[in-house]
């Protein structure tokens, strides 16, 4: 039973990664077109920099 | 190197909405919001981008195609209507929206938000399940009392932050002696937490940390749908640019705010613009469009002595205006009182949820009660009374009922959005479902408000481009759709010389030596024909009329049909001139139509078919309508319509076609008809898991099963809705 020691800290803490990660999605606007970046990734337009 | 410029950008997109929110504010030219009802794929949106980026003077352009929305960021000079007709002219329809109310306004926060509320709800309850599923499976003694304190460390911090929306809601509804569905839900959360810490404490078996957590994420993913349904519809639609004047001019050259003139005061109102209040013309010579007051479709004539009303639109000459009614006494104010005191009886209806709820939380606060109550008599211990009552009200927790309104609604107004219409009130889709009887405004809503030549094949083409030149010359709706509908005929205009506007008349130049004319008959000296027309002179050959008939609004004719088919009694009713009515209701297919009615006539007229137990649905789009749009059951108006329209309807068209409105009323009906079985389905899981915990056998592994199961269901039965 020992290894619990490790796996419960270690499956919170990944866990919480996860939980970061999306935060910082959150705070980019990642969610605000679901619909558009499903049908983006079909067009072969770049806008990876803005146009000035 | 495209790996490093994305690095070095990124932290500048992290900060760059705020930057712009602000920008927005403070310089609302260099941003642009558009939007865009027709936008549905891939292509659209990189047509729509190209379009935009290629346009000099626009230095970004984006798409977002959940909120069918462009914003874009532009030099000032770029304007709104330059870049509408640019959409136009690449098969797009677009309206401008006002860009700095948009943003990151007040409702985005509240959903980001719940959002996040959401995301520690689920993070946190995933863990404790893990640690439940282990106590569950046979952990014992020492292991079972550390997973529990875990649990707790997890939990309680997670439930204090997580469910806030609904103690701040239940305390709201509390310290005013109320009972809203937060009371019971924040009970159940805080008695589960509570009981749940006792009882590791105490090393019992039973904690029920993973029950209080999956019942506020549950309730948080409601809450959260609700909202964005709801917030969506409301930005998009009140947001659509106001037409209402607030300033005016001056007859000395001054902009002034409208509430700042007086009567007696003189204002100048130009060629295209809305006059400002309700006076008498003192000067100059013109034509009025009154068809957003009154639904008359033909502009009239305006002179000395003609008095004229707030609203309406001063087409070809400069008038001065004597003020006799400014501010709160103008005629459309009057009429803006008359909506007022029509929008408190319709704000009387109960929805479902209410209905629902009024029923639930007294008998779950009861059965709980009762429990605690029972089995303290029976067995004389606290601790148990205790457990079996909090397993009473987290098992009967409305987690189906929270889940079971806003997740039809969002199906289907999903749906709805998709077919071009916006949801703006919570409880439309049920009160649309009632509906029994359909009345239409005519001018701007069966029509499009806007003439068409109806005998382009009787003129050669040189009539024809000669007419397209000379009516390019100027703003009447008669001469615009003349251009128009050559331009349509690929006949291109010849040059003239000395065009210049007779306002009152029409226009003239000068074409190979010739006068050219366009204009009124009596100027021109022609015939007058019956039908409403414009009539063209060159030098001295024989005037030749335009002929012009009101064109139906795309569906009209197919809503009218689907109706009829559905069974509504369909009726017409309009401001202006009963032959111009009669014509488009046989167009159209109704039978039941009545003209000349000013505002308040509609108005009576809907409450008359109220009274009588009718639901009424009112489609309108003027400003004589808004009463009769606010009066109704239920309201729809496009979003080609007057602000004051649109903000007291209950759902806003955003394509130009009607014909969305008979799905519409089918939606409707369905899914009031899904939000009933899912509160059926929820009624069965309380049926059968009441009992259970009354007799004391609920464990929190029963008690996670009821929950996720009557949630999951009752979100399957809502997704039927999105397919066909």
């Amino acid at each position: 039973m020992n290894v619990l020691v490790y796996l419960i800290p270690v499956s919170l803490i990944l866990g919480g990664i996860g939980l970061a990660a999306f935060f910082w999605a959150i705070r980019g606007s990642q969610f605000e077109d679901p619909d558009g970046d499903s049908h983006r990734i079909l067009t072969d337009d770049y806008d990876n920099k803005p146009k000035r | 190197m495209s790996g490093a410029s994305q690095m070095s950008a990124c932290p500048a997109c992290v900060a760059a909405p705020a930057a712009e929110a602000i920008a927005a504010r403070n310089v609302k030219d260099a941003s642009i919001m558009l939007s865009l009802p027709g936008i549905h794929c891939a292509a659209c949106i990189s047509a729509v981008e190209r379009a935009l980026n290629a346009e000099p003077g626009v230095t970004a352009a984006r798409v977002n195609l959940t909120l069918k929305r462009a914003s874009i960021k532009a030099e000032p000079e770029v304007t709104p209507a330059r870049l509408i007709n640019l959409l136009a002219r690449v098969g797009y329809e677009a309206h401008e929206l006002d860009a700095g109310m948009l943003g990151s306004t007040e409702t985005d926060r509240r959903g980001r938000a719940l959002l996040t509320r959401l995301a520690v709800a689920g993070f946190a309850m995933m863990n404790v399940m893990l640690l439940s599923v282990a106590v569950w499976s046979g952990a014992t003694e020492a292991t079972r009392d550390l997973f529990h304190w875990i649990s707790a460390a997890i939990a309680l911090p997670t439930i204090a932050f997580s469910a806030q929306p609904f103690f701040t809601s239940a305390w709201g509804a509390l310290r005013v002696r109320r009972l809203n569905m937060d009371v019971p839900i924040s009970l159940a959360i805080i008695l589960a937490a509570g009981m749940s810490v006792y009882e590791t404490m105490q090393s019992g078996e039973h904690a029920y940390f993973d029950a209080a957590l999956s019942l506020t994420f549950f309730l948080l993913a409601g809450r959260y749908l609700d909202h964005r349904t709801r917030s969506i519809a409301r930005s998009a639609a009140e947001e659509l640019t106001a037409l209402e004047v607030p300033r005016a001019l001056r007859a000395s050259g001054e902009t002034v705010a409208v509430a700042e003139l007086a009567v007696g005061d003189l204002v100048r109102v130009l060629p295209g613009a809305r006059v400002p209040v309700d006076g008498v013309v003192l000067d100059g010579e013109s034509e009025i469009d009154r068809s957003l007051l009154t639904g008359e479709s033909l502009p009239v004539a305006a002179r000395a002595s003609t008095a004229v009303s707030a609203g309406e639109v001063n087409l070809t000459g400069a008038l001065v205006v004597r003020v006799s009614a400014a501010g709160k006494d103008t005629s459309l104010h009057r009429m803006a009182d008359l909506v007022a005191m029509a929008e408190t009886s319709r704000n009387r209806y109960t929805s479902l949820a209410d209905k629902a709820a009024r029923i639930y939380a007294p008998v779950v606060h009861l059965l709980a009660f009762a429990a605690f109550g029972g089995w303290l008599w029976a067995s004389g211990d606290v601790r148990l009374a205790l457990n079996i009552a909090v397993a009473v009200l987290i098992i009967t927790c409305p987690c189906a009922l929270g889940l079971a309104v806003p997740a039809v609604t969002t199906a289907a107004s999903g749906r709805l959005f998709r077919a071009g219409m916006l949801i703006k009130s919570a409880t439309a889709l049920e009160r649309l479902a009632e509906v029994d009887t359909v009345v239409f405004d005519k001018t701007g809503t069966l029509t499009r408000g806007r003439p068409e030549l109806t005998n382009l094949a009787d003129f050669s083409d040189e009539d024809l481009s000669v007419a397209a030149a000379i009516a390019a010359g100027s703003a009447h709706p008669l001469a615009q759709s003349l251009v128009e509908a050559i331009r349509a005929a690929a006949i291109e205009p010849v040059g003239l010389s000395d065009l210049r506007e007779v306002p009152g008349h029409g226009v003239e130049g000068r074409w190979q030596g010739m006068a050219v004319r366009l204009g009124r008959a009596e100027w021109l000296g022609a015939q007058a024909v019956s039908t409403t027309a414009t009539y063209l002179k060159i030098g001295d050959r024989e005037p030749l009329a335009f002929r012009f008939a009101d064109s139906l609004r795309e569906g009209a004719a197919e809503v009218v049909a689907a109706l009829h088919k559905q069974r509504k009694d369909v009726v017409l009713l309009s401001g202006d001139a009963p032959e111009a009515v009669a014509d488009i209701a046989r167009r159209v297919g109704i039978e039941a139509w009545e003209a000349q009615m000013l505002p308040a006539d509609k108005a009576a007229r809907i409450a008359v078919l109220a009274k009588a137990g009718r639901r009424v649905l009112m489609v309108g789009d003027g400003l004589n309508d808004t009463a009769a749009l606010a009066s109704a059951h239920v309201s729809i108006s496009p979003a080609s319509a007057l602000e004051a329209a649109r903000v007291v309807s209950d759902i806003v068209l955003l394509g130009s076609s009607l014909a969305p409105i008979a799905e519409a009323i089918a939606v409707a009906k369905s899914a009031t008809l899904r939000i009933k079985e899912n509160f059926a389905i929820a009624a069965l899981y309380n049926l059968i898991a009441i009992p259970v915990a009354l007799a004391g056998f609920a464990t929190p592994l029963a008690a996670a099963l009821a929950m996720s199961g009557s949630s999951i269901s009752v979100s399957l039965n809502a997704l039927r809705l999105t397919r066909r």
